[in-house]
């Protein structure tokens, strides 16, 4: 589904890699390895050289706005353009049944953002990524500042929709989850993909 | 205008008088220990230089009527507007960016303005006319490096502490435009707010400069009022078109087009 080929910046080497519809793919690698701005690179975020393809279509062929919807990307901290949590969903009625499967009430629609802790934020700009519908979604530590019980819905909800098609490349420091999630490892260091 | 000599020259003995005003005001740091009596004689005696320099420059250029000469003094004008612009900025723009935009918008809108009053509203003979010409210019391109600093300012502060919010909207799919519409929404509110105060307040709070000026030189209120609110359009409309001119570049020149944000192009 996603296949990347020679994707480079200047900080990060030539990575060549791909992830299946319905694969979750973990990458791990030491903090400053360049996690972040591989995941970043794939959702073109950033300028990046070499070639990415989702279902065969490049990404050159694809207008950024229409890749993005297509790849969906949760940074370790997301940001928040409106003063109500309700405001970052299209339509906060039919996210519902997801919002509250991640652990967090309805009223949370109607909350300052500034009310949210971090992990309410984590996992609300989580539902606010699936609501959309992305094809592949890049996740960086979703569940970096959660406690016990939210890691594990998260985690739920997660391999749910890979079974359900989903193709996941998911950055975590954590390897009782990776062991739990992956299918595949890949390891990266220093600007470097080593497969592992 | 017409030659009614109906205002009251003044002589070199009358500026000594009220220059006593500065002396006063620096005796006054000094006995305070305020420590702004340097600052206050050097801006004053700039003042007095430029000044008197410009109205040897109004002169010869009155003198030549010359198409050459209005043009290289509007030239001079914009450049030194465009260089206020540029310094006026916390973060500026890389590379001839950040001189280039502030300077070409102002030339674009100063010029498109003052161009359409002197040749609807004026009409002097010839329209480039120095001394109706550089006048007009000058009001208007004061009031449009304003905003327009004011507007890019606001625009590349708020991209660089709300980048996070920005970039969740461009992570969802949203293109350059939507994403940054509450910033640039914010950069024209800040660029024409100068402008729209000042219009709503002038003549309650303030009596503006140029009218004060034709009434003191002898123009009756009725026919100095006229002329200003022509000004007050003129400037508005200059000031608008400059600041949604450079404010649009800015978000332009901090995007690009697979609609990604480019803070890396700020300094």
């Amino acid at each position: 589904m996603l296949q990347i080929i020679n994707l480079r910046t200047p900080v990060l080497e030539p990575a060549s890699f791909s992830v299946a519809a319905g694969e979750c793919v973990v990458l791990r690698g030491a903090s400053g390895a360049g996690k972040t701005l591989l995941l970043r690179a794939i959702a073109d975020l950033d300028p990046s050289e070499g070639r990415v393809m989702l279902d065969g279509v490049e990404r050159a062929a694809v207008p950024g706005p229409e890749w993005r919807r297509r790849i969906g990307y949760l940074p370790a901290e997301p940001g928040w353009w409106a003063d109500r949590i309700g405001d970052h969903f299209p339509d906060w009625a039919e996210a519902l049944p997801l919002v509250q499967r991640l652990g967090l009430v309805p009223e949370a629609g109607d909350w300052q953002v500034a009310r949210a802790s971090t992990g309410e934020r984590l996992r609300l700009a989580l539902a606010r990524a699936l609501v959309r519908g992305p094809k592949v979604l890049l996740l960086d530590e979703p569940t970096g500042a959660l406690d016990k019980g939210s890691t594990a819905a998260v985690e739920a909800v997660i391999g749910e929709a890979v079974r359900g098609g989903l193709a996941v490349l998911w950055v975590t420091h954590d390897e009782g989850q990776a062991e739990r999630m992956a299918s595949r490892h890949l390891i990266i260091e220093g600007g470097r993909l080593v497969k592992a | 205008m017409s030659g009614t000599q109906s205002y009251i020259t003044l002589n070199y003995i009358d500026l000594v008088a009220a220059s006593l005003l500065i002396l006063l005001n620096a005796g006054l740091s000094l006995r305070l220990d305020l420590g702004v009596h340097r600052s206050f004689f050097v801006a004053a005696a700039r003042m007095v230089v430029q000044l008197s320099i410009v109205g040897l420059v109004l002169k010869a250029l009155f003198a030549l009527v010359s198409p050459f000469w209005t043009g290289l003094a509007a030239a001079v004008m914009v450049g030194f507007a465009g260089y206020e612009v540029a310094q006026r900025q916390e973060r500026k723009l890389s590379g001839w960016w950040s001189l280039g935009l502030g300077t070409g918008a102002m030339l674009m809108a100063s010029g498109l303005v003052t161009v359409l009053a002197l040749l609807t509203a004026l009409r002097p003979e010839p329209w480039y006319d120095p001394r109706y010409a550089i006048p007009l210019l000058g009001m208007i391109l004061g009031n449009c490096m304003t905003g327009i600093a004011l507007g890019l300012n606001a625009l590349t502060t708020g991209l660089v502490s709300r980048r996070a919010g920005v970039e969740a909207r461009i992570m969802l799919g949203a293109d350059r435009w939507q994403a940054l519409s509450p910033i640039t929404r914010q950069a024209l509110r800040s660029a024409l707010m100068p402008i729209i105060n000042s219009m709503s307040a002038t003549g309650i709070v303030s009596l503006p400069g140029m009218m004060t000026g034709q009434i003191l030189g002898g123009v009756a209120p009725e026919e100095a009022v006229k002329y200003q609110i022509l000004i007050m359009f003129l400037i508005a409309g200059g000031t608008g078109l400059g600041a949604i001119a450079a404010v649009l570049g800015g978000v332009y020149r901090l995007t690009d087009t697979r609609h990604r944000l480019r803070l890396d192009r700020l300094r």
